[in-house]
């Protein structure tokens, strides 16, 4: 090994490149920014400011902070809805108007001066929901004329009426209480403002209103088709905005015992920088009240560090400005990039030094050595079929195999032109086997291990197994289950090829080539999965050998063959049978003569196991390039080969005119003949095998002769 | 009866808008005393001149389906920055190229956002407008009002008068002529149109859809400068707290009263004439009849929901070409 590639090795291999796209999937992701701006500026304003983080400082700004994010959660709540709320700034000043004015003027209750908040809010949100909801008139002009009016109003109200305020003699201990007093040490605004925001984000999160909201946000004509109200829900977050800027505004008006000319004054661009800078999504469906939340701190923190820094007039609507702009860019870009960015990543190529491989060319003299055999198979289902990954036969010589349309079809016995759909599951069925009651079990790819009785009910048995201490993504999750078979206890063994890709996007993991494939085993006894092997590169077929003490499983880009001992001295390891192949190892099954047959999707290049080696060249390939002009494992020539319990190679059969079957995936031997199937293929071959036992059946070697 | 159905048919926005505008104008010849003499007269057109300026460069963002709502920050800061300079002895000529350069660049700014990064035009204009104001605010002068200096050609232009009528008027009239002729005449402005009314199959086209965007947001920029300027003429000063009025308000109200839908791709200069008409009349009756200042702001915000809640109803929403986001 050259230095250079000793390099590379080291460079692909042990940095976990792959970390960073299985990150990106995942939606905290959204709450990183947000959050680590908020801590950057907590710190920069608390260590500039002498005194910030001291109790009595810290009680009475979060008063601000409380009432400032009551506001703020009712905008993030309309903005989830897909819409915008400016009249926040009015509502809360005419609700504050309003208590004062209930309170002061006309000597009312407390209780009363509530209720008086909360109507204001209630008709001022609902006027806001029936145009925008009921009439669908633009969210964002709307609330800004809606704005001005309400602003015009209390303008109007507060130099009528501002002097009777003053000269009022009414007094309330709960009035003040609420205004300048702490329960637990915590002042009243911020423990209003965590009971809504907890009481809000349960709603969202977790009840059929919420998620009315986040369809509706999400996308409009969806949720309408889905038969959300869509109008009602848009009219109602709106109310909902109205009710939290009145209960600020109450608030506000028990702590300043009074409503002046600068209540409320700016609060709307306030709060949607607030809501924005948190990573609450314009045009709805992404965000959430913790977000908005932190967008209220950093913003609340800036402002008022910038004034107790004594900045003048104008610093804080270029810092308010300049926040809401950038905000809003990385918002918008961030959501229109971030697939971009993760398709561009996600691949992150290994470095993998292939053994030299015997030849396969025909008249080279190996055991490898192709022939044209496969040629001569007679199609079934030719040009109806599409996909059938593995094929098998019942005892009634019935064929069954899966199709890219999530079918299993079954052909009829004896001459297999007649076809049924025997059962629809979804996903891609991949790898097939009949247990001891006749029962067909598949491995579905993108779905999990799944099983079909004779009377044609699908059963789910398993699609997770557990989850890996290290893993970032979920790997529970099975997503490319591949292969199975049954022990003469029920145990089912089966394959998940990759962690990191789903089925469809296999080519992807065979670039990639990660060692995340697994074996494992399901046990019908109790229904649970077990995770026996982890860590081959794409592992696929799966076989029990014929004195049943271990089970072969291939390592489809790493051409191997393994033996994992099920008893016996080295019960649950695992050793290499056959290393090297020329050609890429598929699924695996018995041969009526005690041997085994074992397909190759394709056969090795030199030129892509050059470029295993060159995991640099790959990750480039994959990033500027277009999908189709990659270098891909061939796939244009496979074969079928036989081999012993020793991992001697007895035969191979090919097809060198790829013109009937030139990706092999799997072959199953049944009474003297050979099916073969491939996943690209449009057909099944029938392949009569020179001196095969003609009534051997598969059927009778794993559960006995029919009784 | 044929003609006054078909009367009925032809009756759009505008000519409601027209007739009310005539209507008003007559009740008020006849209620209001000292209406109709040449002096209060030459006050509407020219109260409405700044305005009219205003609101044709907010037009042509509108019907290339934007909105600007920086105008009112770049009209005063820009200004107020430029008589700054001056006041500081800087040289003339460099200081308006310097504002102007600044100017540009608000505009270029906003268009970029707007046309590349693709944010809704009622952000970015917002954030920018926010910014302007503060930027020049806390940086650049020191107190709210800035004089315009004795002698100075802004001065001067202030008091020039033809036919008894001030020199604004005939501006406005002249830059409505320029942009009528550029809107209805030439290929680009009919582009305005063609982007605003469908951007995607615009842009499908071939017509260079996102660099015309940054160019109507430089032109709303530009038109708002000279409309400081023309303010500064008319008061020998500006006053930047102007920002925080409800002037921007009144510049969308003239244009969507006129007829200019907030959808985009409709109306012209001439709706533009017609709402600023109609807001000049009312603006002029309301303060002859002495509705106080606070009354006024309530009736023009009430008068600019319904004309949208009409627009809304008149126009509505495309859901076909409406963009996410795009609220």
């Amino acid at each position: 090994m050259t230095f250079r590639e000793r390099l590379q090795a080291w460079r692909y291999n042990l940095i976990p490149d792959h970390m960073i796209g299985e990150i990106l999937t995942k939606r905290w992701t959204d709450n990183a920014i947000p959050f680590l701006a908020l801590v950057i500026t907590v710190a920069t304003f608390g260590s500039v400011i002498p005194g910030f983080f001291q109790l009595y400082s810290l009680q009475e700004s979060t008063r601000q902070l409380g009432e400032f994010s009551l506001v703020v959660i009712g905008l993030t709540v309309v903005m989830l809805g897909g819409g915008i709320d400016l009249a926040v700034g009015s509502i809360f000043a005419l609700s504050a108007f309003a208590a004062v004015s209930t309170f002061f003027i006309f000597d009312q209750p407390v209780w009363l001066a509530f209720a008086a908040s909360m109507a204001t809010g209630l008709a001022f949100g609902a006027v806001n929901g029936y145009l925008i909801g009921f009439l669908r008139l633009r969210a964002f002009i709307t609330t800004l004329v809606t704005f001005i009016i309400g602003r015009a109003l209390y303008d109007i109200l507060v130099v009528a009426f501002g002097s009777k305020v003053q000269l009022s003699f009414a007094q309330s201990d709960t009035w003040d209480y609420i205004g300048d007093g702490t329960f637990l040490g915590i002042s009243i605004p911020v423990w209003a403002a965590i009971v809504l925001a907890l009481v809000t984000h349960v709603a969202l999160t977790r009840s059929r209103p919420g998620w009315h909201v986040l369809a509706v946000g999400g996308s409009r004509r969806s949720a309408h088709n889905a038969g959300i109200q869509v109008r009602l829900t848009v009219f109602l977050t709106y109310v909902f905005s109205g009710v939290c800027s009145a209960g600020a505004g109450f608030l506000i008006a028990t702590r300043l015992s009074g409503a002046g000319p600068g209540t409320g004054h700016g609060l709307e661009i306030l709060a949607l920088t607030a809501a924005v800078v948190g990573g609450n999504s314009l045009g709805g469906g992404r965000g959430s009240v913790v977000k908005g939340l932190m967008g209220a701190i950093i913003v609340l923190v800036m402002t008022n560090g910038l004034i107790r820094l004594g900045y003048g007039t104008g610093t804080n609507q270029m810092v308010l400005g300049i926040l809401l702009a950038v905000a809003v860019t990385i918002d918008i870009r961030w959501l229109k990039n971030r697939h971009k960015v993760l398709n561009e990543v996600y691949v992150a190529p290994v470095y993998l030094r292939m053994g030299e491989a015997q030849s396969a060319v025909p008249g080279s003299g190996t055991p490898y050595e192709l022939t044209n055999r496969l040629s001569e198979a007679e199609p079934i289902g030719l040009g109806e079929l599409e996909g059938p990954e593995d094929v098998i036969l019942d005892r009634d010589d019935n064929l069954y195999c899966g199709t890219r349309h999530g079918e299993i079809v079954r052909f009829f016995a004896p001459d297999y032109t007649r076809s049924e759909v025997f059962a629809h599951i979804g996903g891609f069925p991949l790898g097939l086997a009949f247990d001891r009651n006749g029962n067909l079990l598949s491995c579905v790819g993108a779905m999990g291990l799944y099983s079909i009785s004779p009377d044609r009910v699908v059963t789910k048995l398993s699609a997770e197994t557990h989850r890996s201490y290290t893993s970032i993504v979920d790997d529970a999750r099975l997503r490319d289950p591949n292969d199975l078979d049954i022990a003469p206890d029920g145990k089912v063994y089966f394959t998940d090829s990759t962690k990191r890709y789903d089925a469809h996007d296999w080519a992807l993991d065979s670039i990639e080539n990660r060692a995340t494939g697994r074996l494992l085993v399901y046990d019908p006894k109790d229904g649970s999965t077990r995770t026996l092997l982890d860590g081959y590169r794409y592992t696929n077929g799966v076989c029990m050998a014929h004195d049943n003490k271990s089970l072969f499983f291939s390592e489809s880009w790493a051409c191997r063959i393994h033996r994992y001992w099920l008893e016996g001295p080295k019960a649950g390891t695992a050793e290499c049978v056959i290393r090297d192949m020329p050609g890429y190892t598929d699924n695996i099954n018995r041969a009526s003569d005690g041997t085994y047959w074992m397909a190759w999707l394709g056969m090795r290049t030199p030129s892509f196991d050059l470029s295993l080696r060159h995991p640099g060249m790959r990750k480039r390939m994959t990033r500027r390039l277009p999908q189709d002009e990659w270098l891909f494992p061939n796939i244009n020539t496979g074969g079928v080969v036989k081999f012993n319990d020793d991992g001697e190679i007895v035969r191979t059969y090919g097809d060198l005119s790829g013109l009937a079957h030139p990706m092999v995936t799997s072959m199953r031997e049944h009474k003297g003949y050979l099916y073969i199937g491939g996943i690209l293929n449009n057909r099944v071959g029938r392949y009569r095998i020179d001196g095969a036992d003609p009534t051997w059946t598969a059927n009778d070697a794993y559960w006995g002769k029919r009784s | 009866m044929n003609g006054s159905r078909a009367f009925l048919r032809n009756l759009n926005q505008e000519r409601i808008v027209f007739i009310v505008a005539v209507l008003i104008f007559g009740a008020a010849v006849i209620g209001l005393p000292g209406f109709l003499t040449a002096a209060n007269l030459i006050s509407i057109v020219r109260s409405i001149a700044v305005l009219g300026i205003l609101a044709l460069g907010m037009s042509v963002v509108i019907i290339g389906r934007g909105i600007d709502l920086s105008m009112v920050a770049v009209m005063a800061m820009s200004v107020a920055w430029y008589l700054q300079l001056l006041g500081d002895g800087m040289p003339d000529h460099m200081a308006l190229a310097l504002v102007l350069g600044g100017v540009l660049v608000i505009g270029f700014i906003n268009g970029f956002l707007v046309a590349y990064a693709e944010v809704p035009a009622i952000f970015v204009t917002l954030a920018s407008g926010a910014f302007v104001f503060g930027y020049v605010r806390s940086q650049l002068i020191p107190s709210d009002a800035v004089a315009v200096p004795s002698g100075h050609w802004v001065e001067l232009l202030g008091g020039v008068r033809y036919l008894g009528i001030p020199i604004e008027v005939f501006l406005f009239l002249a830059l409505a002529g320029a942009m009528f002729v550029f809107l209805r005449f030439t290929k680009w402005g009919r582009y305005v149109y063609y982007a605003g009314d469908n951007p995607v199959a615009a842009r499908n086209m071939g017509i260079p859809v996102r660099p015309m965007l940054v160019l109507r947001y430089v032109l709303a920029a530009v038109t708002a400068f000279l409309a400081g300027l023309l303010t500064a003429a008319s008061l020998h000063s500006i006053n930047t707290r102007v920002v925080n009025s409800t002037l921007l308000y009144d510049i969308v109200l003239v244009a969507v009263i006129g007829g200019i839908g907030l959808s985009g791709g409709k109306g012209g200069v001439r709706n533009v004439l017609v709402g600023a008409a109609l807001i000049g009349i009312m603006l002029n009756a309301m303060t002859i009849i002495d509705i106080s200042l606070l009354y006024q702001n309530l009736i023009k915000s009430t008068i600019l929901l319904f004309a949208i809640i009409v627009d809304g109803l008149l126009n509505p929403r495309d859901e076909q070409t409406a963009q996410q986001g795009d609220i």
